[in-house]
């Protein structure tokens, strides 16, 4: 899960370069920026699931 | 008399005279992260941040530097769409491209040394009682050699997020005047993946997810720590606007002014929310408010007044109380320090805070921020994960029973103290 966290953390950041480099008018552009931050904190969301769900402590 | 040589112009004086303050935010950070952390653990604490500052300072002269630039300086770039992206510096390894008469550029990496000391104290801070010194040195080492100066260039040394304003229109580009994003975010974030990877400490959760408190050793430490912390963090907020702002010296009052106020608000807000919901104020927690404030103001000194310097700190400090709390009890991070709230969402939060103040730089700073966590994240994450194969980064059971003093040093930071039985009862 933690994996698949940082996936979308990278997937979100690629939304967010790729929206300033295709889009030249400032609203669409403003709103995949948005949408890829938004990716990234799903991502976030899920690693911290992830590290929640299997604490490594020794037992 | 005699008229000061050109290259001593006014910015290079003061800047010189504040970077030679900068080494007591490093100090007063060490006595806090020793005072949150255990008796048994707490001379490896102090060596451990020692070895860090040391290994970062090597390391970024060695390599970091080069990867890093300065501004306008040569670099790799790529074109997309008709606009130039500035990735990476192109710079000779060894610091050698430097020459004596380069003062400005000679300061700006004095001043990075302290700087990437002073990321490399933070994740140290969150792996407390289970790092091992020898780890913690070689991924201080991927810090200052990679992470750091990647970042550092794309925002202080002309990068692609410095470039957003000229090459997007917008704004001035990603602003971070005093290193909140690049010193602070980035050394949040490491301890958050560093955490993620050594896991938390034995008996933290023992039951479900419960936590039971682990008190630090010695909250005297932690509030005078908090206290010295305070003129090095001025110093470094004034350095780096004038020599990466390019901030007029005559705005040093104003950035101290900012620093000091916000600092001040973080701290009263984290006191009276502990007070209200504790019935009596959290000395840790409030010192913490306080750092959280500082950590915000280096994003904003440089560019709001002291009324919305002291609203922003505020803030900073109420997220740093309910962060450490959400961490802990919802999140299982084990986080001895507070080291991930005080510097990775209170320095996000002062980002976000320039997009709210200053008109026109909104998207810029959010830009800044997704590669923050996009990127920086899943990098350094994936670079501790890699190190963690190689070179395993916690410590064993016996070093978490005797405590990492008598485990890794051979000898504990108070000799003198009486060993009680239940130190060694496993929970």
């Amino acid at each position: 899960m933690k994996l698949a966290g940082m996936l979308l953390l990278l997937a979100g950041w690629v939304i967010v370069v790729s929206a300033l480099a295709l889009f030249a008018r400032p609203g669409p552009r403003d709103l995949f920026v948005l949408a890829g931050l938004g990716v990234e904190l799903l991502g976030l969301m899920l690693a911290f699931r992830g590290s929640a769900r299997s604490p490594r402590e020794a037992k | 008399m005699t008229p000061y040589p050109a290259a001593f112009d006014l910015p290079v004086l003061a800047s010189m005279a504040l970077v030679a303050i900068i080494p007591l935010a490093l100090a007063g950070f060490v006595l806090m992260n020793t005072g949150l952390g255990r008796t048994r653990s707490a001379a490896h604490s102090m060596l451990g941040s020692l070895a860090a500052i040391a290994v970062a300072a090597l390391v970024f002269c060695v390599v970091g530097f080069s990867w890093e630039g300065v501004a306008g300086g040569s670099s790799h770039t790529l074109t997309i769409a008709g606009s130039h992206w500035d990735w990476l510096a192109r710079g000779p390894f060894c610091l050698l491209g430097l020459s004596p008469g380069a003062t400005r550029t000679n300061l700006a990496v004095l001043l990075q040394v302290f700087a990437v000391g002073l990321a490399a104290l933070i994740p140290l801070s969150a792996g407390a009682d289970r790092w091992r010194l020898s780890a913690s040195c070689f991924s201080t080492a991927l810090l200052a050699g990679w992470t750091y100066p990647l970042f550092a260039h794309w925002v202080w040394g002309g990068g692609w997020l410095a470039q957003l304003g000229s090459n997007y229109g917008l704004g001035r580009g990603f602003l971070d005047a005093g290193g909140a994003g690049t010193i602070q975010v980035v050394g949040g974030l490491t301890a958050l993946s560093v955490v993620w990877i050594i896991g938390p400490r034995r008996g933290k959760f023992v039951q479900d997810g419960i936590a039971p408190a682990i008190p630090g050793h010695n909250i005297v430490y932690v509030l005078f720590g908090a206290l010295l912390v305070l003129p090095g963090w001025i110093a470094l907020n004034a350095a780096c606007a004038i020599l990466f702002a390019g901030a007029p010296p005559a705005q040093i009052p104003l950035i101290a002014l900012n620093t000091m106020l916000s600092a001040a608000a973080g701290c009263m807000a984290a006191v009276l929310i502990t007070r209200l919901r504790f019935a009596k104020p959290d000395a840790s927690l409030s010192a913490n408010g306080w750092m959280g404030g500082l950590v915000a103001s280096s994003a904003v000194g440089s560019f709001v007044s002291p009324m919305v310097a002291i609203g922003v700190g505020m803030i900073a400090g109420v997220l740093v109380t309910f962060s450490v709390e959400l961490l802990e009890l919802r999140l299982a991070v084990d986080d001895p320090g507070g080291a991930i709230s005080v510097h990775a969402v209170a320095g996000i939060w002062g980002l976000l805070a320039v997009g709210f103040f200053v008109p026109g730089q909104s998207l810029a700073q959010v830009v800044g921020v997704a590669t923050l966590l996009g990127l920086v994240l899943p990098l350094t994450y994936g670079l501790n994960w890699l190190l963690d194969r190689v070179f395993p980064q916690r410590t064993g059971r016996d070093g978490e029973r005797l405590g990492m003093d008598l485990h890794e040093l051979g000898a504990g930071a108070y000799p003198e103290f009486m060993i009680h039985n239940e130190e060694f009862v496993e929970r």
